[in-house]
């Protein structure tokens, strides 16, 4: 775009998603397409198409936004893109079958705000989430960007800094929720060794499988995350800050740098910023891929350039981190809160959330759910606000069982538990955790014995191997849950596993061992039947457990419904079915491999599972 | 690129919000329609929406929707546009010049007082939103 | 080898060991892996021990001491897309490709590997093919998105 288009004004800005999940469903071709038909209309002196950041809505994309007017389009095809230039942008008539209608409903819905799945939420760190082209920083300016920095920079001490973070209540979003404004406090309180420089840190490492807010943030809204650590690093005298991306995350990579390099040409990094004389630069390390590099510790090992190993704390990074000097770190949504909370007071922020937990807190909403996106909503919200208000119930008319929180570290809770109102003393309770705030929904097809399995293999895998209980501990575990999903468990598995997690827990060395018994732990006190069934009657009540599934055809439906239609023969990965077209069809148990192949092709539901 | 000083940073601040608050969403204070038929094109309506992008942009208004639509079906009185203040009735304006847009915009728009000696009819029409 | 390419990359971090892992991360992007020459030069240049840039290299997954195939298939085996069937899928791609998880094809075209979750969990199971992502792949799918690469 030229200079001159930049400064112009447009009637209309159709706001195009650019989140990573939107980009997988083309949302670049429709964007190309919009263009070419406003072109061709003659409208491209009055319509600007904007790429912005996840609008989290995920489950409907691509997404397109009408500004103004809020309007919602959902699910757009290349195809559509002609009908809906025409009809909206010439013809003023919004196009009401492309937009969002409610499961079970017939109305379509226009206006965005009037979707449920928005209207709960509370936007704090994803405030521009779907506003703004988040590689031009004068559009994150326009929306009151860098105010909440110029006022820490020129109208604040650090120590009136650090008190409007402790009073807002503002708690780690990485996991453990250590209060931020204490953990600044200890890094300023902290001398640096031989009068060297204090340091800065941003967790984009976001190992936790099913999370994706902090790439999300990442990806649409960059310039907040450099403003919080800019305002951090005045309240706690660091020079030089560090912002760690998952190399997974190639987007976000590219925006961020894209980012540092507008905000170092505004002059918004480097030295001597707004001409106060305080200096603070950033640079951007990509991980290496270890799910253990998240940890402190053991990403700061890496930042050197060192295996992504954890170290027993204290000393706390606070004290001696990066290359032994004071190191404040802090997770991608923490630092994102930061500037709002500067620029609208500690009081306000404070008078969102619970008596323990201030704020909002960004959920990704996935798994067995039909609205699956991300969504930020004030601490205390129920979990049944959340699953059933925003994220619209489970697909299918399938039944709720349990909702995964905290990833690897966290735990399963089942219904008994919905009117939960959530914030990180409560999910502790339960046996859970907060975590990075991944929430994988759970239906009554998911097995949890095999979700406990599936962790502990995550664990596992990912330990780092340095100290014994979690290295030995996991394996074992593993092994007791494995032979149990298999059909070979024994009664004793069951206290031999408990007494195992407690021991786990209790000895490992860093986070990942000490929480990754709580999957276990949790499934075990919920779910018990289950592992009794998997036990004593060698069934999986979900037919997730593949050893114990018995795969057969109802010959009758398949010849009736399906005319023997042939394609789970044709799928069958070891020539297990007999038949032929219009024929019923069989399965040879002795040469099924238990793949599930015919089950997911038939389209007459003539495959059963038992 | 010279280094920001505040006001600086506050100024582009104010020149693209300028141009952005259109997407902060919101109630409309009032919709705007340029009828953009052919007829309407060949008499002018494009200068009539040129003239009322500038307002926008001018003003920093994030609640006024300009549209277009199709042939009102009354050629020999183009350009025209409806104006719909949220809560009342649409007013239908008819030979317009960018003079009279101006006008218009100003008095009707955003003081809600109908420009009675350009108008045509007065709720004759609704439109969708 | 390319040993230009190699010198270019050193010269880029300006022969500083402590961006070592950086380092090691331009080398896999640029062949796909890390060769056994290449890490010998690495070494030698930085003047660190070749075990020490072993140990990083087999420490973290974006490393790979094999060839990658042309078009690294990467099935996500995160939470979300466990629970949306992705074994299933995973089990599909190595039939059809005829290759294991962790392999790579005779012919070099591709390779198959597990991941946990690429961050696109809305729309599990899912696939990333190269930078290209993949969402809501059932078994039945597969085939179709194998045969968008074949040439
Ligand atoms: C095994 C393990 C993995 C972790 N992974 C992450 C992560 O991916 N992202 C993150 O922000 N914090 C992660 N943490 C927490 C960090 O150690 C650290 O507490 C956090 O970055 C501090 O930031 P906060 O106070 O803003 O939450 C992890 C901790 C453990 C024990
Ligand atoms: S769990 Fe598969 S993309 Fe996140």
């Amino acid at each position: 775009m030229t200079e001159a288009a930049k400064e112009k004004a447009f009637r209309v800005h159709l706001m195009v998603c650019a989140g990573t999940g939107c980009v997988s469903n083309h949302s670049f071709e429709i964007k190309e397409a919009l263009e070419k038909e406003i072109k061709k209309l003659g409208l491209d002196n009055e319509v600007l198409v904007v790429t912005t950041g996840c609008n989290g809505f995920c489950e409907r994309g691509p997404l397109l936004v009408v500004q103004p007017g809020n309007i919602f389009y959902q699910q757009l095809t290349v195809k559509d893109v002609p009908h809906l230039v025409e009809e909206h942008l010439l013809k003023g008539r919004p196009v009401k079958k492309l937009m969002y209608t409610p499961p079970k409903e017939k109305t379509p819905i226009p206006v965005l705000s009037d979707i449920d799945f928005f209207r709960k939420q509370v936007l704090i760190a994803l405030r521009n989430r779907g506003l703004i082209d988040p590689e031009k920083i004068d559009e994150y300016i326009a929306r009151d960007g860098y105010v909440a920095m110029g006022k820490a920079l020129t109208q604040m001490t650090p120590e009136k800094i650090i008190a409007e973070i402790t009073i807002s209540g503002l708690r780690g979003r990485g996991g453990a929720g250590f209060p931020t404004g204490l953990k600044w406090q200890m890094v300023r309180n902290a001398v640096s060794a031989n009068g060297g420089a204090k340091y800065l840190i941003c967790n984009g490492d976001e190992g936790d499988p099913g999370a994706f807010m902090d790439r999300s943030i990442l990806e649409a809204d960059p310039h907040s995350v450099i403003e919080g650590m800019l305002i951090g690093a005045k309240a706690v005298g660091a020079t030089q800050g560090f912002v760690y991306v998952r190399n997974e995350y190639p987007l976000a990579i590219k925006r961020m740098t894209i980012a540092l390099e507008q905000a170092r040409a505004y002059g918004l990094l480097g030295q001597d910023i707004l001409g106060t004389g305080f200096d603070f630069d950033i640079k951007i390390v990509r991980g290496a891929g270890a799910f253990v590099c998240g940890e402190e510790t053991a990403l700061i090992a890496s930042v050197e350039g060192r295996l992504g190993e954890p170290r027993t704390r204290p000393p706390y990074p606070a004290q001696s981190g990066l290359w032994g000097q004071p190191t404040g770190i802090n997770n991608v949504e923490t630092w994102a809160n930061v500037p709002s909370i500067i620029a609208r007071g500690a009081k306000w922020y404070a008078s969102i959330g619970t008596p323990t937990s201030k704020g909002t807190k960004v959920f990704s909403l996935v798994g067995k759910i039909n609205n699956t996106g991300l969504v930020e909503v004030p601490m205390g919200i129920t979990l049944r606000e959340i699953i059933y208000d925003i994220g619209g119930g489970i697909p299918g008319g399938k039944a709720f069982k349990a909702v995964q929180t905290g990833g690897p570290s966290g735990g399963c809770i089942p219904k008994e538990q919905l009117d939960l109102p959530i914030d990180y003393e409560s999910l502790t309770q339960a046996g859970s955790m907060m975590g990075s705030g991944g929430m994988v929904v759970m239906d009554e097809d998911t097995c949890m014995v095999d979700v406990a399995r599936y962790f502990l293999s995550f664990t596992q895998d990912e330990s780092c191997g340095k100290c014994t209980p979690c290295r030995e501990g996991t394996k074992a575990m593993l092994d007791i849950l494995t032979r149990i999903t298999e059909g070979k468990g024994t009664e004793e598995d069951l206290s031999l596993l408990q007494d195992m997690a407690l021991a786990v827990k209790d000895s490992a060395l860093c986070g990942l061992g000490k929480t990754a018994p709580n999957p276990v732990l949790t499934t075990m006190r919920y779910f018990l039947n289950e592992y009794e069934t998997h036990i004593r009657d060698k069934k999986c009540p979900a037919h997730v457990c593949r050893q114990l599934n018995v795969y057969t055809i109802d010959e009758e439906r398949c010849l009736n419904k399906g005319k023997g239609c042939d394609l789970c023969r044709r799928n069958c990965a070891s020539d297990a079915i007999q038949g032929a077209k219009n024929e019923a069809h069989r399965i040879d148990q002795s040469k099924c491999i238990k793949c599930g192949v015919c089950f997911d092709v038939c389209n007459f539901g003539a495959v059963k599972v038992d | 690129m010279p280094k920001l000083t505040l006001e600086e940073l506050a100024k582009i601040r104010e020149k693209t919000k300028r141009l952005t608050t259109i997407r902060e969403g919101g109630e409309y204070r009032a919709k705007v329609c340029v009828h953009m038929g052919t007829c309407g094109i060949a008499a002018g309506a494009r200068s009539i929406m040129n003239a009322l992008m500038k307002e926008l942009e001018e003003r920093a208004l994030g609640d006024v929707l300009l549209t277009n639509s199709g042939c009102a079906g009354l050629c020999s009185r183009e350009p025209m546009a409806t104006v719909e203040v949220a809560g009342q009735a649409p007013v239908k304006y008819v030979d317009l010049t960018e003079k009279k847009i101006k006008e218009i915009f100003e008095k009707h728009v955003l003081g809600g007082r109908i420009v009675t000696e350009y108008a045509l009819g007065i709720g004759s029409e609704k439109t969708d939103f | 080898m390319n040993q230009g390419k190699v010198t270019e990359i050193l010269t880029k971090y300006q022969a500083d060991e402590s961006a070592l892992i950086a380092i090691l991360q331009d080398i896999q992007e640029e062949y796909s892996y890390l060769p056994k020459s290449v890490l010998v030069q690495v070494s030698k240049e930085l003047n660190v021990p070749l075990s020490r840039v072993l140990s990083l290299a087999t420490f973290f997954k974006a490393f790979s001491l094999k060839p990658k195939g042309k078009h690294p298939v990467h099935v996500c085996l995160g939470t979300a897309c466990h629970v949306r069937g992705a074994q299933r899928v995973l089990e599909k791609f190595e039939r059809e490709l005829g290759i294991k998880s962790g392999e790579t094809s005779a012919d070099q075209e591709f390779s198959l590997d597990a991941v946990r979750c690429v961050g696109c969990c809305g729309l599990a199971p899912v696939v990333q093919v190269g930078e290209e992502v993949h969402g809501k792949i059932t078994q039945t799918k597969v085939a179709g998105v194998i045969k968008k690469y074949k040439q």
